[in-house]
């Protein structure tokens, strides 16, 4: 973990890293989209519109799992003072709204045909609302905030009130009555969805989180880089100062003395 | 023990002279009570229906207008970065602080509130237990609050972005809040289960939430 604490080993590692993974995310993609469109079975009772599943679940599992990644960020930032923590905060928050928006723009098109509604106020769905709320205001809180290290800080205390969303997403299916069904794959019991499905459904959850990891590690690298050219325009910008310190403010000085 | 009574006693006095503080909080809970009518036209039934939730909305929103005076005023002057080297633990400071504006903010909007739920078409059970449900409830809403006013303190225009932070952790407290306040009326549910929860969540938050704002505190 502290190897590759330093920025410069890191963006080479992931230099590295990005072309042999975002060639197994298209493998994986095009492996998972192909089991999933045509060769797992239509449901019985929704016919073909079940397929919608193997794009929303995945994109459900990985909205919450950034959450949780970004959670670790957070406590690295604040307890360990892991000096990635603060650009893999930054990166993960828009990657974590794209997918919360992904889970509930499919799950509503699903829901449409199959209870009627494109929306309905459950806990899942509402639990799932303020995750995606909770990322803008992440996101809000890093363009508003000027001084990075000091955005980091207070992105990582409020991603760490937030946190205890994530139990209530998970378990809302069972606390409440809900439309959305309940758990289904991650259950006591194990999975009630028969395994033709099932084998569709975990290679796109593989290529969701592959996706994800691509894009997190080009997102951190892109922020470490960032914060390079800021610091180097603000190293520019103070050498400016301290060579010609007299010629910033002739008029200035002649209008005074004049 | 004397160091925190002196910070309440201060907040007190201090909530009391400048600005408005509660009264202008209960203005706009007063202005935003009698909005809803004018837009949703004068049936009763509906406005007795919705009632709860109308006034639960008005508090929240006063109250989250009122989160700029936990820490801005101080931040301004200075004081709280003298509060924040003092000797007293930082979170015990913000649980004055958040109780002193509980008091001052939340405590005018209960009491306002049987009057204000009459003007919504509420009868006896609701006239009782709708200020029951914003007792409960609204040290939720203030110390939830409190994080959001702390993590935005050193912003100059972070007013917008501390209600957006805010939001989605007090949603949970709306909802239950009004779920008390329907249930007392007469349902299907209990009103101890939903009142219970809402008393959780203001115990959790009145926990937890004062280590969260001084966390935020000390970064800015």
């Amino acid at each position: 973990m502290w190897k590759i604490a330093n920025p410069a080993n890191f963006s080479k590692l992931a230099g590295r890293l990005i072309a042999p993974l975002s060639v197994l995310t298209i493998l994986c993609f095009a492996v998972g989209l192909y089991l999933s469109f045509f060769k797992a079975p239509a449901d019985y009772q929704q016919g073909e519109t079940v397929r919608i599943m193997y794009i929303h679940v995945p994109a459900a599992w990985l909205a919450s799992f950034i959450y949780f990644s970004l959670t670790l960020s957070a406590l690295g930032t604040l307890v360990w003072r892991h000096p990635l923590a603060d650009a893999a905060q930054k990166a993960a928050a828009p990657l974590g709204a794209g997918f919360t928006l992904i889970c509930l723009v499919t799950g509503s098109l699903w829901g449409k045909p199959m209870w009627g509604t494109y929306w309905v106020w459950d806990a899942r769905l509402t639990s799932v609302l303020i995750l995606f709320i909770l990322y803008l205001g992440l996101i809000a809180l890093w363009q508003t905030v000027e001084d990075q290290n000091k955005a980091a800080r207070l992105a990582a205390i409020f991603t760490l009130v937030g946190a205890i969303n994530l139990p209530i997403i998970k378990f809302s299916v069972d606390w409440w009555n809900t439309l959305h069904q309940p758990a289904s794959v991650f259950r006591m019991g194990g999975p009630t969805i028969d395994s033709s499905m099932l084998q569709a459904l975990f290679v796109m959850a593989l290529a969701f989180t592959l996706l994800f990891i691509t894009l997190d590690l080009l997102a951190i690298r892109n922020e470490i880089m960032r914060r390079r050219v800021r610091r180097l325009l603000m190293l520019a910008a103070s050498a400016g100062e301290t060579a010609a310190p007299h010629a910033a403010a002739p008029q200035f000085a002649g209008e005074v003395h004049a | 023990m004397s160091a925190l009574a002196a910070l309440l006693w201060r907040e007190l006095r201090v909530a009391g002279r400048i600005g408005g503080g509660g009264a202008v909080g209960l203005v706009f809970f007063l202005i935003l009570v009698t909005i809803v009518p004018f837009a949703l036209g004068p049936d009763l039934n509906l406005l007795a229906r919705i009632g709860p939730a109308i006034i639960w909305i008005a508090a929240l929103l006063a109250t989250l207008l009122g989160l700029d005076r936990l820490f801005q005023a101080d931040e301004d002057d200075g004081s709280l970065d003298l509060l924040t080297l003092s000797a007293t633990p930082l979170e015990l400071i913000v649980f004055v602080k958040c109780l002193a504006h509980w008091l001052t903010t939340a405590v005018p909007l209960i009491l306002a509130t049987p009057l204000f739920a009459l003007m919504l078409a509420q009868d006896g059970i609701g006239l009782a237990s709708l200020p029951l449900t914003l007792l409960a409830g609204t040290p939720a809403l203030t110390f939830i609050g409190a994080i959001g006013a702390a993590i935005t303190v050193s912003l100059r225009r972070g007013g917008l972005l501390m209600a957006v932070l805010v939001m989605p952790l007090t949603i949970p407290v709306l909802i239950f809040g009004v779920s008390a306040a329907n249930a007392a009326l007469g349902g299907t549910i209990s009103f101890a289960t939903p009142f219970a929860i809402l008393c959780a969540l203001s115990l959790a938050a009145m926990a937890g939430a004062p280590f969260a704002a001084a966390a935020a505190l000390r970064q800015k």
